[in-house]
């Protein structure tokens, strides 16, 4: 038997007929094939999937697809505004915020949601809010560098001019 | 730094800090990790796992499986033994069961593997499998491995009565025991290096496609050495190995975890050959956890000889090895225990001698992951203790112990008492520094004051020798592949050029530093250099990521490509100039006529030229190609000294770590950003290993850490900021003088994190607990109980 | 990723639509589903239905009326951390709320779900019992009271039954209170090795406190109903001094049932019960403010 489920996911409109017992994260990377949020456990512990569920950060792996359904739902990939990246996602560049990108969606989405409710974390903060998810690679430093870089950009008030393709640029 | 062969580095434009070109893709989720492969026609499998640790198989009823509407096949070991598929070689010489056949050897292990249309009807499916067993008597405690009367687990093997595996020593018996006899101090301790787990974040999977028609086999692996595992499956399959193609895409963090070749891929194989269509087959993490690659499982006894004054003689270690239901531990063949024998540590020894027995028990197969350097880790957590043990039993002050002891500059390239070369250091200065950083006399004024005031607080140091890179080819190989990795590099005509590795990134960042290597070679700029890696259809052999290795031998085989091709620039140039190729020097991406610096050419207009109808010297090729196969003449020795500080609650047992400054030498930095970011991730690994985390079995063969609310990993509120400073002592043979740095803050941390809460503990008279240090084991220690971490506790 | 047996699904519209889904055998409330969710991923629960009441708005306040605290079913942790009301009152709820789960957790498990999930490593179930709040239960023939301490039959069932719903937890306020909580843990984020909360309701001059009533909740140690009865028995009337928070920690710990397990052995647990009780004693009582 299935459901429809019809959800707003990055600003677009999705309704697909799926399985009541689908895990949102299966919603979002099999049935829309939007893979850049990931799952890494089986107990709701390592926030790979996190993304947001009406403007709330949510560990999608521990809500069904059917809990969404009217309801809008915000990805990594619906960070990105009209070719710009946001500031968080550079932040997490300059500083090195990411190795092995696993974990970088769902600390992404958390220091988005973050910073709209808290412009100005202190370290503390930031290690508060991002401590239900884990990173094997960066040992958090730099994750927490990354988020201060976004948080002082957003508030010096410069202009975002976010991309193009600035890999591998000479250092500043 | 002038390589031996006479090559010489050139200042350009590659090395230093520099943003990496791949968070492009990663910050947008548009990497491509296994899972997001998705093929037309894909089904996706699940396996079903034994339950028992040890148990005969009297029957495997599909029937009702196979019956589901949505399952396109199931396979059991009945079936794989028919393709001669139902056990695979290890990467030790050993051989495995890829779906059980006659006994379930650990919990956990491959029964069935079911193939249906989507995910969830193959977990389904999988309750539909009806397997009668037949429990035996599980050995579980290694200690018990080789009693008389012991279950025999590898009744597979004809003519095997017992679970031993392997005996192996290093150093000199006879020498040691002479120094020890007339030691004026020993010290002596029993310790653990629990098992654990590397859990990356991405979990192990693979998508194989068999194509029926070509005959190409392609399989999408999470796999840190995806031509080794093409050369195995050619050996395994019945597919020749040119008709395989191994695409390692994205990986979500390695760590040593991805090295094996797992039951779940060859099942997948065997899938696809069956279905004619795709499947795709992700571990979960209860999975990873209990049936994937473990790491450590060493029980150590460290004995330690020593002067009354403080100067450390020899050390002997006896070490009792868990290896699991099957010897899968991926390391150098003629190394059953890995590098161990580096557990000479960073001291002038005058003897040395360790004794490794490796044993069968019924748990998962590995041991060599976790970015343990093979075995480094444990050699490195051994005698950084004992130093601790003999500071304490002396009355001195450890770090105070170590300047004693550390070799000196003058001593290198220094061979140790078991024949490591190790190549270069200034070891005093590198723990000076430390020192330094941390503030260690304030430090240690600070622990007075808490220790009057009744607080633990506890500082530890720890200095660790690293012997990454393997490996010279003829000493080290893994299943008789050579540890040599090859490079291509090529120019295009308008100046850009493609590097060809085959190394494997897992987060490392090779895309950037490899560009790096190139630009520096070449005068380039790194966005100027496409790096391929992964696929093994476009990339040349090697054997991969892991112990640290890709600096070491890829980045040495890229450096010396890109001088060949420079060389053979310089022939196009003299060409170009109508010059003698002798008459030109190189600076900065340019070939010029020396004392006539304006005749020059650049590299870009070389390489256009080198496609060009230009007319070129007897022998001399057209393009603009390198190739090297890079057989390292030794391995490289990165070291570091690390400092803990922790506070200790001793009315409940926790440790809080309030600081860690850790210093590093990993000779030349390619991209000081990515080394630190390396560093960074280990430290916490440190801080995983020593308070949180372990895979603990009950009596009864129960895996006791198979998810993530058992198995805990170090959050970012565990972690301190981390305090890093770098001293740089080149290595004499890489041709940058580089040295590898992947593992080394994994290695180094633990006995740092360690030695400091015993450090802490020291007013209650705790010379020793094992890890993991929870709060449960510190209460303990302080009561003078501490207890056995590998078992259940009662 | 593990994934949940076949389950139907359906959102209640309202609080009488609930209740008359609820009345079919097998089906649970789905409130944020971080408790029950995880279940149904390992299986160790197959429901047959699944009853989304997440809309139900009127089950999620924070709010002070008279001398009752109540919140709603389906408020979140979050918004309990968060309430400046329940913070004034309780102290505990916040030293709890600080230290369950982790923060995005927070924002989707409800205080219900948690209540009604029963682990016996659950905090709040301590909290709420050492605060002696009564749960309102409602059924389609109206609302029933249960004293928290009776709201637990034991691990993973309650008292809560078919056609039944919790709709909100009553917190009787009284002056002169104060609360603390105490947990350790392996790791952030873990269950309790073992946690002690403290409500202690005090009387007479600011420098000699006499405790009036005592309430002491303990997690994950085995302690009926989540609750140190003796103990609470012996500190009423007693002056709250160093000397009598120790001897009811003491008490405390004695009179619960810890078990060995990963998280640690017997003995260590019940160390952990005495340190624990008398340190949330301590600050519970240094967070009266006695009229002088």
């Amino acid at each position: 038997m299935t459901i429809r489920v019809a959800v707003t996911v990055n600003g677009t409109e999705y309704a697909r007929d799926v399985e009541p017992r689908l895990l949102l994260i299966h919603f979002i990377r099999d049935e829309l094939g939007l893979t850049g949020s990931h799952w890494g456990c089986d107990t709701s512990n390592c926030g790979s999937c996190v993304m947001w569920l009406d403007a709330t950060p949510v560990k999608s792996c521990t809500v069904l697809a059917a809990m969404a359904d009217g309801r809008t739902v915000r990805t990594v990939e619906g960070l990105e505004q009209d070719g710009r990246l946001d500031p968080v996602q550079q932040g997490f560049i300059e500083c090195h915020g990411l190795q092995c990108g696993f974990c970088t969606s769902g600390m992404l989405m958390t220091a988005r949601w973050l910073l709209d409710h808290h412009p100005d974390p202190d370290e503390a903060e930031i290690r508060e809010v991002i401590s239900g998810q884990v990173c094997r690679c960066t040992g958090y430093e730099n994750i927490v560098r990354s988020v201060r870089w976004a948080a002082d950009f957003e508030r010096s008030g410069r202009p975002n001019r976010g991309g193009p393709d600035r890999g591998g640029r000479e250092p500043a | 730094m002038t390589h031996p062969d006479g090559s010489a580095p050139s200042p350009g434009r590659g090395f230093g800090r520099r943003l990496r070109k791949e968070d492009q893709r990663f910050i947008r989720g548009q990497g491509l990790y296994v899972d997001d492969v998705r093929l037309p026609g894909m089904l996706h499998g699940a396996v079903l796992r034994s339950p028992h640790p040890h148990a005969r198989i009297l029957s495997v009823d599909t029937v009702a499986a196979q019956a589901h509407p949505k399952v396109k096949a199931v396979i059991t070991g009945e079936t794989l033994a028919s393709l001669n598929l139902a056990w695979m070689p290890t990467l030790s010489g050993d051989t495995q069961a890829v779906l059980a056949t006659d006994k379930v050897r650990f919990q956990g292990q491959e029964v069935a593997f079911v193939v249906a249309e989507d995910r969830y009807s193959a977990r389904d499916a999988l309750e539909l499998i009806v397997v009668d067993y037949e429990p035996l008597p599980a050995v579980v405690d290694a200690r018990r491995a080789l009693d008389a009367g012991a279950p025999l687990i590898r009744d597979d093997q004809p003519g095997r009565a017992t679970n031993h595996i392997f005996d192996w020593e290093a150093g000199d018996a006879q020498a040691t025991e002479a120094v020890f006899r007339d030691a004026e101090v020993t010290v002596a301790q029993d310790m653990l290096y629990p098992r654990v787990h590397p859990a990356p974040l991405e979990t192990c999977g693979a998508v194989a496609d068999f194509d029926r028609v070509t005959g190409k086999l392609t399989i999408w692996e999470t796999a840190q050495a995806p031509h080794a595992h093409r050369t195995l499956y050619a050996m395994v399959s019945g597919v020749p190995e040119h008709k395989i193609r191994v695409i390692s895409p994205d990986i979500g963090g390695g760590f040593g975890n991805k090295v094996p070749i797992y039951p779940g891929y060859l099942c997948a194989i065997a899938g696809s050959m069956i279905t004619s269509r795709p499947v795709k087959w992700m571990e979960d993490r209860s999975e990873n956890l209990m049936s994937g690659s473990f790491a450590r499982d060493f029980h150590m006894r460290g004995e330690l000889a020593a002067t009354r004054d403080g100067r450390i003689r020899a050390v002997r270690v006896t070490v009792l090895a868990d290896h699991g239901a099957f010897n899968g531990t991926a390391q150098p063949s003629k190394f059953p225990a890995g590098f161990f024998s580096v557990f000479t540590g960073s001291y002038d020894l005058e003897a040395a001698y360790c004794q490794v027995t490796g044993v069968y028990t019924n748990k998962a197969p590995g041991g060599v992951a976790y970015s343990c350097s093979f075995r480094v880790t444990e050699a490195v957590y051994l005698v950084e203790r004992m130093v601790d043990l003999l500071a304490l039993e002396l009355g001195l002050d450890p770090a105070e112990l170590r300047l004693r002891n550390l070799l000196r500059p003058e001593q290198f390239p220094y061979t140790c008492q078991t024949g490591w070369v190790y190549d270069s250091g200034d070891y005093p200065r590198t723990l000076r520094l430390a020192m330094e950083l941390a503030g260690y006399d304030d430090l240690r004024k600070e622990q007075e004051a808490e220790r009057a005031a009744g607080r633990l607080m506890g500082i530890g140091v720890s200095f660790f020798t690293e012997a990454v890179g393997a490996g010279p080819r003829t000493h080290m190989d893994i299943l008789g592949l050579g540890m040599a990795d090859g490079v291509e590099l090529r120019m295009h005509p308008t100046g850009t050029a493609v590097l060809r590795i085959s190394v494997q990134t897992q987060g490392q960042g090779h895309e950037t530093t490899f560009a790096q290597i190139v630009a520096e070679e070449l005068g380039i700029s790194p966005d100027d250099v496409e790096v391929v890696h992964g696929d093994t259809d476009q990339t040349p052999f090697g054997l991969g990521t892991y112990g640290s290795r890709s600096t070491p031998v890829s980045g040495a085989a890229t450096a010396i490509a890109a001088r060949k091709l420079r060389d053979h620039a310089r022939l196009i140039a003299a060409a170009m100039l109508e010059v003698d190729a002798a008459d030109l020097d190189w600076e900065r991406g340019r070939w010029f006529v020396r004392g006539d610096p304006d005749q020059g050419r650049t590299i870009t207009e070389i390489a256009l030229a080198a496609h060009s109808s230009l007319e070129l010297p007897e022998g001399v090729e057209g393009h603009l190609d390198a190739s090297c196969v890079y057989s390292p003449p030794n391995l490289t020795y990165p070291c570091g000294a690390y400092i803990c500080v922790v506070d200790v609650d001793p009315g409940t047992g926790k440790v809080s770590v309030r600081r860690f400054v850790a210093v590093d030498d990993c000779g030349v930095r390619i991209n000081p950003m990515i080394v630190e970011g390396q560093v960074h991730g280990g430290l916490a690994d440190g801080i995983g290993m020593a308070l949180m985390e372990v895979i603990a079995f009950d009596d009864d063969g129960n895996c006791l850490g198979g998810s993530f609310m058992d198995y805990l990993l170090p959050t970012s509120l565990e972690c301190p900021s981390w305090e890093l400073g770098e001293t740089v002592t080149p290595s004499p043979h890489h041709p940058i003088g580089a040295k590898g740095v992947g593992e080394s803050a994994t290695v180094g941390s633990p006995p740092a994190v360690v030695n400091a809460v015993i450090d802490a503990l020291r007013p209650y008279g705790v010379r020793h607990a094992d890890m993991p240090l929870t709060p449960a084991q510190v209460w303990r220690a302080i009561q003078g109980r501490p207890f056995r971490t590998d078992l259940a506790i009662s | 990723m593990q994934v949940p047996s076949h389950v139907e699904y359906e959102r209640a519209n309202s609080i009488d639509h609930a209740l008359s889904l609820l009345t079919r055998p097998e089906t649970r409330v789905l409130a944020g589903g971080h408790s029950l969710i995880p279940m149904m991923k390992l299986r160790l629960a197959q429901p047959e239905l699944l009853v989304d009441i997440n809309g139900l708005t009127e089950l999620a306040f924070i709010r002070r009326d008279g001398d009752e605290l109540r919140i709603g079913a389906l408020a979140r942790h979050a918004d309990l951390l968060d309430s400046a009301v329940a913070g004034e009152c309780f102290p505990i709820f916040h030293d709890a709320e600080r230290v369950v789960a982790d923060p995005i957790v927070r924002l989707w498990g409800t205080i219900g779900g948690s209540l009604c999930q029963a682990d016996p490593s659950e905090d709040l179930s301590a909290v709420f019992a050492a605060v002696r709040a009564t749960a309102v239960i409602r059924g389609q023939a109206g609302d029933r009271t249960v004293p928290v301490r009776e709201f637990h039959l034991g691990p993973y069932e309650t008292v809560v039954g078919p056609g039944e719903l919790l709709a909100e937890i009553r917190v009787p306020v009284r002056s002169g209170t104060g609360s603390a909580y105490e947990k350790v843990s392996r790791r952030v984020g873990d269950w309790s090795i073992a946690a002690a909360g403290a409500v202690l309701q005090l009387d007479g001059a600011p420098e000699r406190p006499v405790v009036v009533s005592a309430g002491l909740g303990l997690t994950a140690v085995g302690a009926e109903h989540f609750v140190a009865a003796e103990a609470e028995e012996f500190l009423r009337g007693r002056a709250a001094d160093e000397e009598a928070f120790a001897a009811a920690a003491e008490i405390a710990a004695e009179h619960c049932h810890p078990a060995a397990d990963q998280r640690g052995p017997e003995d260590y647990k019940r160390h952990l019960v005495a340190e624990l009780t008398t340190r949330a004693l301590r600050r519970a009582a240094a967070r009266v403010t006695l009229e002088p």
